[in-house]
């Protein structure tokens, strides 16, 4: 039991994980791609942030008379790579809408039978 | 519910309805963020996720077309629709495996809680001077990780810049010279409301920006919440109404300005006798210098964060204008 | 001041190009763009050479970013195994620019030279952040800085299949680096420690876990979809055929080696040898990935009728090389797999400027426009021969060299060391076949209208191409500089291990 109360928080982020990673593959839709890789990064943060959590441990602001805090350190990285995540994003939204207007479409399928590529 | 939210994604057909679902799903990821005690996460997730993300989507629809077409599926053999799946099982076993020898979550025996973070939490307050332990580590410890950041945003900007700022004629003119054509611009209440509201965004903002040391918060929330603001403007008031403002030829400068001020911050310290960002030889007293150096590195991500993410937005609704122009023949 | 700014040679090799870059973003002038961005390559390269230097004489050195000591702080390692990467990267940095004034100013527009350098500029520095980094955490932010940028270079190729090739990659590239996220955080959460040598120390204890071998998976293949390793290579062919050529040259000779420098890195430094190849599969899997990787790179490269393609797929087979010595573990292998490393990067930095050189002539390089190129451009030709002989492994080339090293590890191996020396010799007659499919068409076949008034490519294009190509000679005949480059770099990650 307390392997299940114990892993349960990772668990579901590993669901979320293969939700969006399942999404980011199989959906032929580029922008839908876009929104599965974004779940997919969104869901490692999760992993990371609930690895920070510590029983008891306060907000990491310090503060008289606090002895426990959040690891702080998995924030930190998170922080980074959420504006990483973020500009991946915003460059591969770009990308769509020209590829778009080069070739009329936003499918996967459509494009690939117009010049083979994808 | 982040799993309902995040399955509903796969089924729902109509975009625009994905890319809400997706909003949500950031915004309760930010709240589980909160719950778990990270409230400098949080924020940014929340502005980021919930709120700059959706925007560019929604942009990029706009350009695009709003239903993802129904699959083919009798085209679709059965080794495309299988090896997804196969995939993502592998990744799934490999990951429950991982999980079978973690330690157990918010365990206090955990192994990142008793090596190298001691040192943050016991010494941070005396070393940088500065309460959140999140932005001294940001900052400072791993100041050079949030440099690498700031150029990332950049590199974004640039990319950005590089695909939609330009025609694809090659003609290479530039793009923000045309009519404005915003229909928000006669709503009286949206009006009145805005201009109530952003001042106070503005001021929430700056307030985040200076008062990171203190309260969750940074350069990087401050940036976005500023650029929301701005955008927020740009829709009530038309694109060109923005522009006046804030042209994207400024913004272009802004965007370098940002890097080089964190950049340069660095440098500063070289000069100074110290390592890369070594702000302790800012001051005659390392705290003070590190008070010092953490402000200056702060703001130039701010800069940064807020120039690239409105530039983000014009470009991307500068792009949308001008093809709506294209189709109705106006030669801009 | 001199003391100073050789006490800070590791921050600036890497924040000289970062830095310069968005300055370089702001001029507008026809050619300023270009000129910082070679003036800025020159100090790089001189940087890298210093700290070869220092690290040949005196052994590995750290700087602390920040002035806070690793594990709290950032930690930047130079050693015997990186500086000769560093020298490599800044010397393609060089060579592409010095390429790239004429061939980019023929493929992009004007007022967008300006953000093509400064990409560039972020590309190299990413690169260089990747392998100067002593910190596992910073590996993945560089990482990105140089995957962005290259995203960017790829899409300023003109054909629209360049959007797509860049898209490919992006989504790709950034399964990659999520994949070597969660890998660091199961690493992160078992040890508390984010730098490799702390990793290292700390590791051992919590080998025996679940959680370590599955983080190993993630890094292993998140790394390997960047290096492009067989099957996950399908981003390679379009990414390097579609780019602008002064983008395809710098990525193919320094891009992939790049992710498996990462590799070998977590690999040997962090996770340790024995644990890699002992506790872990490692070595079967990557052996048979490797060889499939030889022969179906090649036999692909002999089916395409675009020289990048081709040269993009023998990239593919050449990794297959490369993964072979570096799967060996051993120190001969692994000497041979970075040997390899080296060399390729020559060799393809040459075929592909080639390639620039005839794509800047026809503003097309498909195999018929090679039709009587020996007789209109013996230059470009000649330089295409040598590298080609290179690619097949010919003695005097630097591909001889390697191979010949890599044969000569795989010896140690028994039966297993005689299949790889069979395929390795299997993969060599499928380069005669793709290399001679292109000289045929150019000595041998009378040009067509359109191309017999062509001319030999401009000067300062046949220079950067005849450098790597006389380097590829060089290498060849004297290879004792690199091959004992080499040597100490394997000789520095097998000693290291715990």
């Amino acid at each position: 039991m307390t392997l299940v109360f114990g892993l349960f928080n990772y668990w579901v982020a590993m669901v979320l994980m293969m939700i969006g990673f399942y999404i980011l593959i199989a959906s032929g839709n580029l922008i839908k791609k876009i929104i599965g890789l974004n779940i997919f990064q969104t869901s490692v943060f999760i992993l990371y942030i609930s690895m920070g959590k510590i029983k008891g441990g306060a907000v990491p602001i310090l503060t008289e008379g606090t002895e426990i805090y959040t690891n702080p350190l998995p924030h930190v990285l998170i922080l980074t790579a959420i504006v990483v995540g973020v500009a991946t994003t915003a460059l591969a939204l770009a990308l769509v809408v020209r590829i778009k207007e080069a070739y009329g479409s936003i499918e996967e399928d459509d494009i690939h039978e117009k010049d083979g590529s994808l | 519910m982040l799993v309902a939210t995040a399955l509903s994604c796969i089924f729902v057909r109509d975009l625009f309805a994905v890319i809400m679902v997706f909003g949500l799903y950031s915004l309760l990821s930010a709240g589980f963020f909160l719950s778990l005690k990270a409230p400098d996460v949080a924020l940014t997730e929340a502005s980021i996720g919930a709120g700059i993300a959706p925007i560019l989507m929604l942009g990029t629809l706009a350009l695009t077309r709003k239903r993802s077409e129904p699959q083919p599926r009798a085209k679709k053999s059965l080794r495309s629709a299988l090896l997804p799946l196969v995939v993502v099982s592998l990744t799934g076993v490999a990951l429950i495996y991982a999980t079978l020898d973690m330690p157990y979550f918010a365990d206090p025996a955990a192994p990142i809680h008793n090596h190298v973070v001691p040192r943050y939490i016991e010494q941070s307050g005396q070393e940088t001077g500065i309460p959140n332990i999140v932005t001294s580590i940001l900052a400072s410890y791993r100041g050079y990780d949030t440099l690498g950041e700031a150029f990332v945003i950049f590199a974004a900007g640039l990319g950005v810049l590089a695909l939609l700022g330009f025609l694809s004629d090659g003609s290479g003119r530039e793009y923000w010279q045309f009519e404005d054509t915003a229909n928000l611009r006669h709503h009286a209440v949206l009006h009145v409301i805005s201009k109530i509201l952003i001042p106070l965004i503005l001021l929430y903002a700056l307030y985040v920006q200076f008062h990171g040391e203190y309260s969750p918060g940074g350069g990087f929330q401050a940036g976005v919440i500023f650029a929301v603001a701005f955008i927020l403007y740009a829709l009530v008031y038309g694109l060109e109404a923005a522009y006046k403002i804030m042209s994207p030829v400024v913004l272009r400068y802004m965007m370098v300005i940002g890097v080089l001020i964190y950049g340069g911050t660095g440098v500063l310290c070289l000069i100074l006798g110290g390592h890369y960002l070594e702000y302790g030889v800012l001051s005659d007293y390392p705290k003070h210098g590190q008070h010092i150096g953490i402000i200056l590195v702060e703001l130039g991500v701010g800069v940064t964060v807020a120039s690239v993410m409105m530039t983000l937005f014009f470009t991307f609704s500068g792009r949308a204008k001008r093809s709506v122009l294209k189709k109705q023949g106006v030669e801009t | 001041m001199m003391s100073a700014i050789f006490a800070n040679l590791p921050a600036l090799q890497v924040i000289l190009p970062l830095l310069f870059a968005p300055i370089c973003f702001l001029l507008r002038k026809r050619g300023a763009a270009w000129l910082l961005a070679f003036c800025v390559s020159l100090c790089t390269f001189a940087v890298s050479i210093a700290l070869f230097m220092q690290v040949s004489a005196a052994g590995p050195l750290s700087y602390a970013m920040g002035g806070w000591d690793p594990p709290w702080g950032i930690e930047y390692r130079v050693d015997s195994f990186n500086a000769p990467f560093l020298v490599l990267l800044s010397l393609m940095f060089c060579v592409t620019l010095a390429f790239s004034y004429k061939s980019v100013e023929k493929e992009i527009v004007q007022p967008r030279h300006a953000l093509f350098y400064s990409a560039f500029m972020l590309c190299v520095a990413g690169l260089l952040g990747i392998v100067i980094t002593g910190d596992a955490f910073n590996v993945f932010v560089f990482l990105e800085i140089s995957s962005l940028s290259s995203y960017i270079l790829i899409s300023f190729g003109k054909d629209r299949r360049a959007l797509t090739a860049a898209f490919q990659y992006l989504i790709m590239g950034t399964i990659g680096a999520t994949f070597l996220l969660i890998g660091i955080g199961f690493i992160y959460m078992m040890t508390g420690t984010l730098n490799m040598a702390d990793l290292a120390v700390r590791l051992p204890s919590v080998m025996d876990t679940h959680t370590v071998r599955a983080a190993f998976a993630f890094i292993i293949v998140g790394m390997s979809i960047k290096v492009a390793l067989f099957p996950l290579h399908v981003w390679l062919p379009n990414a390097y055929g579609y780019a602008p050529s002064a983008a395809s040259v710098f990525l193919a000779a320094t891009s992939t080696k790049v992710s498996l420098y990462v590799l070998i890195r977590f690999t040997f430094t962090v996770f340790g040898a024995g644990f890699a190849f002992g506790a872990m599969p490692l070595q079967p899997i990557l052996l048979v990935l490797a060889v499939t990787a030889v022969f179906v790179g090649s036999l692909s490269a002999i089916f395409q009728t675009n020289i990048k393609h081709v040269l993009a797929y023998s990239s593919v087979a050449q990794i297959g090389y490369m993964v072979i010595g570096f799967a060996l573990a051993s120190h001969a292998g692994l000497s041979a797999g970075i040997l390899h490393m080296f060399n390729h990067a020559v060799m393809k930095g040459c075929l592909f400027l080639v390639a620039g050189c005839v794509f800047y002539r026809f503003r097309s390089a498909r195999i018929e426009d090679f039709r009587g190129l020996g007789k209109t451009m013996p230059w470009t030709m000649g330089a295409f021969v040598v590298g080609g002989l290179g690619l097949i492994g010919m003695p005097l080339t630097a591909g001889f060299v390697s191979k010949w090293y890599l044969i000569m590890a795989a010896l140690d191996h028994g039966f297993v060391g005689f299949l790889i020396i069979a395929a390795v010799l299997a993969g060599s007659l499928l380069a005669v076949a793709y290399v001679w499919r292109i000289v045929e068409v150019a000595y041998f076949q009378a040009p067509d209208e359109v191309h017999e008034n062509g001319k030999e490519a401009p000067f300062i294009l046949l220079v950067p191409a005849w450098f790597m190509a006389l380097l590829t000679l060089y290498i060849g005949i004297d290879p004792s500089l690199v091959v004992g480059a080499a040597e100490s770099a394997a000789l520095s990650l097998l000693g290291s291990t715990p």
